[in-house]
């Protein structure tokens, strides 16, 4: 047992890091949040010749085909750097495509999304809000080769760059993902601005929509897994956006002074920041663990997951709460970059169930199970 | 990163997992497992420290020469967590383990590792700690007890407080003053002293758990060899430093399996007990803090063996170890305000569960003041971890 990551994954973690401060800087981040979809082809071409599109995707799909530590460990430096865009919706899309499709389906879409030719997401929610695939109510029904869609998705990341709409839908033979493409007749993608302006939100309606595919391969099993795949990312993702607050912070607590001497004497301020610390390398645990239970099949890899998503999804806005108040002033505007991280750790917090959803999922297995 | 227990590693879990299964002997009968007064109590835990030494499980990461295992730090880790599933009775000598047996292999001389290490993992001479003093507490080098040195021995006076165990103990590890122009931190040197020495005086002192975990040591005249100082005169500090972080690390591993424990308990108590009208485990607030409380000790025991992974390539503890003693002292008393809240009205009875909830309550509110208050191991993380300005002179 070796809890620490090996060679090859620090100096993936080395080129990851040094790729996003040099590809992604604030002033970038700014720009792109500014624009309508928040992505940024020429960085999403770079990103895929890096082999980061595909990276968990099978080698004979054209991915890579690393684990989901490696997986995490370049998560984390897109956190750091903020990056935004459709990388975990696209992520997310390719693990459901991995394991609910056809073998036709996975040559034709896993291998464009590692070649960074195609982005994707999927829309799962409803308007009731509850991440659990059995909410789903969306009724898809049979029409010739194909099936009709009346209805609507809520809460879909990215629906407007995604060339590809995996939609949870139900037949009267149970779940379904419909493969929908851009620009499919019938189809409506409407923008809800949402305090996170760097992965932006989208209503998608269907009105007598005709779907051609589908994917239906154990499908609640697929489901389960690639939501236990983004919600890794999306921890990841914290961990690193925690780790940039931290050290802004830190930096910030040695040189601005008050009363005469560096805040970060203070202990009030040093309490504030030893805590950011016991949240980011706590959380830094629980990723690297529940990234390596998922990858390797272990009987703990669904605690593994609540575990990492319901501390993470405390602990980045914690840490950016405290984050905030040891810059004073400064922290609240506009012009420090504090409040991007802060707005993106409220998205992700809130992606694929908060701390609220995941420690009810662990009281299903850790207090139920107990009685049974 | 690979957390897969390698082959050796499966074979070791699957030995200890036999041997405790074999040995983990009944649950002390009667009240008090807590109360380490109980002179009942000790022999039996006594017995079970014995049992372990004698299979080959005390002190797995101690070399061999001293009745060590000469295993790794890993397997030490596979042994507690073992040790929480088979819910096996605590190690009596918890402090020689903890804290001064590491403290005697890193700086003793080779004379003192023979002649102390053995019986430290045997239980045969249970250990305390004196250190603090009423008026040294966080700022422990500020400590006024006195050795002066007469011929082959010193001659120590002074008093010690809150030494936990000392009314059982045979050992002492002794901080004292032996160079008084000196500053603070220079003129300490930390001493072995056996407790049955003529002018040692013990007297208990009662926590606010009722019982008396903890002590007055007073020293009269009090003769110790000089062979009997650990690390060098006057640098005591330095040995004091080995064991604080010893402390921090290693503490630790066995609060896992008393928090883990309790919290396995806790789960099983809540379908049975009301609270509102329905069993606790089914009111959504109480599933949300026992969710909570299961999660962050999880992500405790994660945090200590990366901190093993770092320390079996590094050798020695650093003051990363200060985040665990936050973890896991706060993390307790959390756990324990849970617990209180699922039992409801139940938890506050002393005859309920004998007591262990009350007690538990209790008890940990000490645990972020033991082993170095949480505030000061917050300025060690701020200042040598994250290496923010001292806030004060040390
Ligand atoms: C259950 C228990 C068991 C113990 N067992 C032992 C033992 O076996 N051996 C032993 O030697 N000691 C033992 N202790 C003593 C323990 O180490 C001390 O109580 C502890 O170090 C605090 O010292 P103090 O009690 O003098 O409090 P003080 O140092 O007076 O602290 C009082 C308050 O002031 C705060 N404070 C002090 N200095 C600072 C600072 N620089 N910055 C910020 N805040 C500060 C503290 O955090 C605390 O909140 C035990 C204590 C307990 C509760």
């Amino acid at each position: 047992m070796d809890f620490d990551l090996s060679k090859p994954q620090k100096l993936l973690q080395e080129s990851a890091k040094t790729f996003f401060s040099r590809e992604c800087s604030p002033e970038r981040v700014r720009e792109l949040m500014a624009t309508e979809t928040a992505h940024d082809e020429a960085l999403w071409r770079a990103m895929a010749d890096q082999g980061w599109t595909g990276l968990i995707v099978p080698e004979a799909y054209g991915g890579l085909g690393l684990g989901l530590v490696e997986l995490a460990v370049v998560v984390e430096e897109m956190g750091r750097a903020n990056l935004p865009g459709a990388f975990i919706s696209t992520l997310w899309a390719a693990a459901l495509m991995e394991r609910a499709g056809s073998e036709a389906q996975k040559a034709e879409y896993l291998d464009a999304i590692s070649a960074g030719e195609l982005k994707a997401t999927v829309a799962l929610l409803e308007a009731s809000a509850d991440w659990h695939p059995a909410a789903v109510q969306l009724r898809a029904e049979v029409e010739g080769q194909g099936y009709r869609l009346n209805g609507r998705k809520e809460f879909v990341t990215d629906a407007a760059i995604a060339d590809v709409i995996l939609v949870a839908a139900r037949t009267s033979g149970g779940l379904i993902i419909l493969v929908v493409k851009k620009d499919s007749a019938g189809v409506t993608i409407t923008e809800t601005p949402a305090m996170d302006a760097t992965r932006k939100l989208y209503t998608v309606e269907f009105q007598e929509a005709h779907i051609e595919a589908a994917l239906t391969n154990k499908v609640k099993d697929a489901l389960e897994y690639s939501m236990g795949v983004a919600a890794i990312a999306l921890s990841a993702e914290m961990l690193g956006g925690m780790q940039w607050t931290l050290d802004t912070t830190v930096e910030y607590a040695k040189t601005r002074l008050q009363f005469g001497r560096p805040i970060g004497t203070y202990q009030a301020v040093q309490h504030h920041c030893a805590d950011m610390l016991l949240m980011t390398e706590s959380s830094r645990s629980a990723v690297y663990y529940a990234a390596y239970a998922l990858s390797e099949k272990d009987s703990m890899a669904r605690h593994a997951v609540s575990i990492a998503k319901a501390y993470c999804s405390d602990a980045a806005r914690e840490v950016g709460n405290l984050g905030i108040q040891c810059h004073g002033g400064i922290g609240f505007t506009w012009e420090h970059n504090l409040h991007l991280y802060y707005k993106r750790a409220k998205s992700s917090e809130i992606m694929l169930g908060d701390a609220t959803y995941h420690r009810e999922e662990l009281a299903r297995l850790v207090i139920d199970r107990a009685a049974d | 990163m690979d957390l897969n227990l390698s082959p050796e590693e499966e074979k070791f879990r699957d030995e200890c997992r036999a041997w405790l299964a074999a040995n983990v002997p009944e649950p002390f009968a009667g009240k008090g497992l807590n109360e380490e007064e109980n002179a009942e109590v000790v022999d039996y835990l006594k017995a079970w420290q014995k049992k372990v030494f004698d299979g080959g499980w005390a002190g797995i990461s101690w070399p061999k020469a001293y009745g060590g295992r000469g295993a790794k730090l890993i397997e030490q880790a596979i042994f507690q967590e073992e040790w929480a599933k088979a819910d096996a009775p605590m190690l009596i000598n918890v402090l020689g383990l903890s804290l001064i047996g590491p403290t005697i292999i890193a700086v003793g001389t080779e004379a003192q590792k023979q002649r102390f290490l053995p019986k430290i993992l045997s239980g045969e001479e249970i250990w305390c700690q004196g250190f603090s003093e009423p008026n040294a507490g966080s700022d422990v080098a500020g400590l006024g007890t006195k050795a002066i040195r007469d011929g082959d021995d010193f001659i120590i006076n002074g008093q010690k407080i809150w030494t936990s165990l000392a009314h059982v103990s045979d050992w002492c590890l002794l901080l004292v003053r032996t160079d008084f122009e000196a500053p603070k931190h220079k003129g300490i040197t930390a001493l072995l002293v056996d407790m049955h020495s003529a002018g040692v005086a013990v007297r208990p002192l009662r926590q606010m758990t009722g019982d008396s975990g903890f002590n007055e040591v007073f020293f009269s005249n009090v003769r110790v060899p000089v062979a009997n100082v650990l690390g060098e005169i006057n640098k005591g500090w330095h040995t004091a430093i080995a064991t604080l972080m010893n402390e921090r690390a290693n503490l630790g591993a066995g609060v896992y399996v008393g928090i883990k424990r309790a919290l396995d308990a806790l789960i099983e108590r809540s379908h049975h007990i009301n609270r509102g009208g329905r069993p606790s485990a089914q009111d959504p607030v109480i599933r949300q803090k026992i969710a909570q409380a299961y999660l962050e000790l999880e992500i405790f025991k994660l945090n200590s063996n990366r901190a093993l992974s770092k320390m079996s390539k590094s050798a020695v503890p650093g003051p990363e170890g200060s985040i665990l003693k936050i973890f896991w002292s706060e993390l307790n008393q959390r756990v324990q305000q849970t617990a209180m809240e699922a039992l409801g009205t139940y938890g506050q009875l002393q005859d309920f569960d004998e007591g262990k909830w009350v007690y538990g309550y209790l008890r940990s509110r000490g645990n972020t003041i033991e082993a170095g208050t949480s505030e000061i191991q917050r300025n060690i993380v701020a200042e040598r971890v994250l290496g923010l300005p001292k806030s004060y002179q040390s």
